[in-house]
């Protein structure tokens, strides 16, 4: 089998400004959209409780609704997963004891329903709430900084900083779609997102890896023959791998349940925009950024000791 | 030059085997069992406990499957979960004759019915986390400020009894934030006190002043105290944490310290969260103080601590009592639930030596005065007993007051249990009921089951030949993950589970790098046994950078992340690193076997290379 039989080199770098204008479109709407609408936290970063409740008929939402509200408790109450489950969402309110009102919760359903079964019930102070968001911030920090350092090391400064710009805004753009659509984003999708970085920045090691190589095989072609020759060279590799990756992030969808619902949603996002910015965003900032051949090809001296230029320098 | 030297297949197959063998306990499942641990230093559990518990299993027909003992207990297996249940009663009532006072903790648990010879090499099964099997964890934050205080509090009437035993009078002592304040007349008598308290209490320290009206010295904690203070805190409540988790029963029950003021505390497979909640999270601390009966008559709350009592007809007055505390939980070294000579429910304790002292004394010069038992919950006080002195009495007195019997077999619980040092607060809880753990499981590892089916299929197909070597290896990938998953007990979650479906989503890349670059190879011209050699060697390269680059996300999570996040990251990183090795090595090693030893190949059976 064999799906692509690319027998002349594609020119990319031609439609270099058309890629790089439709991703700083998508960019700029994503950032609109989270500045506009902004991130539906989950409890894990705002503080709150989360009860998540089982019944063995279809759960009535509007009777739990009404019996919270009686209460005294400003609850979010939704489906979750099936129409048998029911999750409340809780926000911290001063002066009341948050540790009870998981309890006080319960109680309440049970009384209504004696079916209903507390299946997962999750607390978090507003305190670690705060300290969570500060630690993803940080991480997310740290990720991308090792990333441009090691790609510097590896490459040139170039290749770590067109890299770096273009997955950033895969996360960018993840992040505009879950405000877009006010999914939860949770600590599961955190790591997503943070696990997409390094996945794609993957992607763009592949093509850059190749663009070093044909700076040294091809003397004689210009900047943009090489990287096209590159991108040419590893896309159908680029295909079957994100196409295996996807497959088992699909399943992770259709299997998964609710609880990994929005983690592989993160993903597939991920993939989709991390094949498109690390290939034809990316290799465009580096041309732009003015790599040239006299950056990889060593000095003739060099090559009289016979040596393998093969894997560079780290 | 497509041949491994024979050391290298065998270190490979080496390799296999020994992940097979760790892997092995996964599938044998889990069996009902009921686990025996010692509630106290002084009883141990060894063989002759348990010829007492098998001799009582034998005679109520109750058969086990199995016996294990170990350092931290017995554990005895049996076939169902009934028989559990059964067995659980009859070895509780067997060995705990006591139950107001058990000296073993029994508990239901599961344990892996893997042979006996996989557990002596420690080949166990995969640990799950409290998302897979269900349980409560709680994060509890230690309130130092209210540690120091009470500390403070104690220090204060250290000084005033040294003071009034060297006959220095001081006109009034009394605390201000984090700092104690004594006032004095003069200047002579200050300076004497500064060094007599200087001696008695090296910890703080003391700066004389001057107000203009009287003489001062201000005590404060030592920075170094002050931090030992807060250690300390932490550890002793980690400790009386322990010994309630203990009266609740849980097997494997976690408690560990996490940063300078917080406690993780998990309790796998418990079925009644509030019940734990209740009794861990019950801050509460019992304090013996002596009436302040001039405050009482004249109504002043001046320098006195004023709490509330619930008389027996249910109305409430406010007691005044000595801000002194004479005795306080953590002296407490036994509570039982009695009655008293009236026949009223009654807390009988006990009370460790210097405690006893201090009681006799206070009893001694204090005769036909009140003397109020406070306990504080939640940062409120409450006198559950005022009683008159009635005699001299040191470590055992009861504890009489309006309590119904329930309530006085809970305050002897919450009293043995011992009291925290600072109070607590739950800042964060999770709790997992068990069927939504099972669910989890299986949703997850269905994900991942019919992924690896589609990628298995799609190599198979697109590759042939060497899309399944490349699936073999990919295989051999899941199978190292679980291996060291198990053999390191790391916690696996249900991100985890994730993270094991999205690395081997991510290995195949290598894979893929590496067939590519033989067809290319292929195409350019090469000999199929040097396409191979070259394949490989160019791809590695890239297949190291890439997951390099991945490998730092992975460990900024581990390192910046918690809970969720980490179980994802731990896996993450471990998936990596196996995927490495397989995915060149192994998938390698596969390859030269089939193809390194023929001398001559037509073609590699890796998909069509025939165009140019």
């Amino acid at each position: 089998m064999e799906f692509f039989k690319i027998r002349r080199v594609i020119p990319f770098m031609r439609h270099a400004l058309i890629f790089n204008v439709i991703s700083l479109l998508t960019f700029v709407a994503a950032v609109f959209f989270l500045a506009y609408k902004g991130l539906h936290f989950s409890v894990e970063f705002t503080g709150g409780t989360l009860v998540e409740v089982n019944y063995r008929d279809a759960a009535k939402v509007e009777t739990i609704r009404e019996t919270l509200d009686k209460a005294g408790l400003k609850g979010e109450v939704q489906n979750f997963g099936s129409s048998r489950d029911v999750l409340i969402r809780l926000p911290v309110e001063k002066g009341q004891s948050t540790a009870d009102l998981s309890q006080k919760v319960t109680a309440l359903l049970k009384a209504q329903d004696v079916t209903a079964e507390v299946r997962r019930v999750e607390f978090v102070g507003p305190q670690v709430g705060e300290e969570l968001a500060e630690y993803g911030a940080l991480a997310l920090l740290v990720t991308a900084v090792g990333i441009v350092l090691y790609l510097w090391l590896r490459f040139e400064w170039r290749f770590g900083l067109a890299a770096i710009i273009a997955n950033l805004h895969d996360v960018v753009i993840i992040l505009g779609f879950f405000a877009l659509f006010q999914w939860e984003f949770s600590l599961p999708v955190l790591a997503a997102v943070l696990a997409v970085l390094g996945y794609s920045v993957n992607e763009s090691v592949v093509v850059f890896d190749r663009v070093r190589e044909n700076f040294r095989k091809m003397r004689k072609a210009t900047v943009s023959e090489v990287i096209d020759s590159a991108i040419t060279g590893v896309i159908s590799r680029t295909i079957i791998t994100h196409g295996c990756t996807q497959a088992m992030v699909t399943t992770m969808l259709l299997f998964g349940g609710p609880a990994l619902h929005y983690f592989a949603l993160a993903l597939t996002i991920g993939i989709c925009f991390g094949i498109y910015s690390s290939v034809l965003v990316a290799s465009p900032l580096v041309m732009w950024l003015g790599v040239d051949r006299a950056q990889f090809v060593q000095a003739p001296k060099k090559n009289l000791t016979g040596e393998e230029n093969e894997g560079a320098v780290v | 030059m497509n041949r491994f030297p024979p050391w290298k297949y065998l270190l490979i197959g080496f390799m296999i085997a020994a992940a097979l063998l760790y892997t092995l306990p996964n599938f044998f499942g889990e069996a009902p069992a009921v686990q025996i641990s010692s509630n106290k230093t002084t009883v141990k559990v060894d063989t002759a406990l348990l010829t007492r518990v098998e001799e009582a299993l034998k005679g109520a027909q109750i058969a086990t499957t199995g016996i294990v003992l170990d350092l931290h207990g017995a554990r005895l297996r049996f076939a169902d979960a009934d028989t559990q249940l059964k067995a659980k009663d009859l070895i509780e009532k067997s060995i705990n004759p006591d139950a107001q006072n058990p000296a073993y903790v029994v508990a239901l648990n599961l344990l892996s019915s893997s042979p006996n010879w996989l557990t002596a090499v420690h080949a166990l099964p995969m640990y799950l986390g409290l998302d897979l099997r269900g349980g409560v964890h709680f994060l509890l934050q230690v309130d130092m400020q209210a540690a120091i205080v009470k500390r403070l509090e104690a220090f204060a009437g250290d000084m005033r009894t040294v003071l009034r035993e060297k006959n220095l009078r001081h006109a009034g002592i009394s605390r201000e934030g984090q700092t104690l304040r004594l006032r004095f007349r003069d200047a002579a008598t200050r300076d004497q006190a500064s060094v007599v308290i200087a001696d008695l209490l090296p910890v703080l320290t003391l700066t004389r002043r001057d107000d203009g009206q009287d003489q001062l010295i201000v005590a404060t904690l030592k920075p170094e105290a002050l931090k030992n203070e807060q250690d300390l805190a932490v550890k002793q409540n980690i400790v009386t944490l322990n010994r309630r988790v203990n009266q609740l029963g849980v097997a494997e029950p976690v408690i560990q310290q996490q940063g300078a003021d917080r406690i993780v505390v998990q309790l796998p497979g418990v079925q009644d969260p509030a019940k734990a909640k209740d009794i861990l999270g019950r801050t509460a601390t019992l304090e013996v103080r002596l009436v302040d009966e001039e405050a009482m008559r004249s109504g002043s709350s001046f320098n006195v601590d004023v709490f509330p009592e619930r008389k027996r007809d249910g109305s409430v007055s406010s007691v005044p009592v000595k801000k002194q505390v004479l005795v306080s939980g953590d002296q407490f070294v036994g509570a039982t639930a009695t009655f008293d000579n009236d026949q009223r429910p009654a807390v009988s304790v006990e009370l460790n030596e210097a405690a006893g002292r201090i009681m006799r004394q206070a009893t001694r010069e204090n005769l036909r005065r009140l003397m109020a038992i406070i306990i504080i919950e939640k940062g409120k006080g409450e006198a559950i007993s005022v009683a008159t002195i009635q005699g001299e009495f040191g470590s055992r007195f009861q504890i009489t007051g309006s309590f119904t019997p329930t309530e006085t077999s809970d305050l002897s619980l919450l009293i043995r249990a011992g009291s925290l040092a600072a109070p607590m607060e739950i800042i964060e809880e999770r709790t997992v009921g068990p069927s939504l753990g099972k669910e989890n499981i299986e949703k997850g590892f269905n994900a991942t089951r019919w992924g690896f089916v589609a990628i298995v299929l799609f190599m198979s197909a697109y590759y042939t030949l060497f899309g399944v070597f490349s699936s073999i290896a990919l295989g051999v990938n899941l199978l190292f993950l679980v291996a060291l998953l198990s053999l390191l007990q790391a916690t696996l979650t249900l991100p985890g589970i994730a993270a094991i479906a999205l690395t081997l989503g991510m290995a195949i890349d290598a894979n893929v790098l590496i067939n590519e670059r033989i067809r290319e190879e292929v195409r350019g011209g090469q000999s199929p046994q040097a396409a191979i050699a070259a394949g490989y060697e160019r791809a590695w390269g890239t297949i190291l950078d890439s997951n390099v680059t991945t490998l730092i996300a992975g460990l900024s999570l581990l390192i910046f992340g918690s809970g969720p996040v980490r179980g994802f990251a731990v896996v993450h990183c471990l998936g990596i690193l196996t995927s490495i090795f397989s995915s060149v090595v192994v998938s390698r090693a596969i390859v030269n076997l089939a193809y390194g030893h023929r001398r001559k190949v037509a073609r590699l059976a890796i998909g069509n290379t025939g165009w140019k």
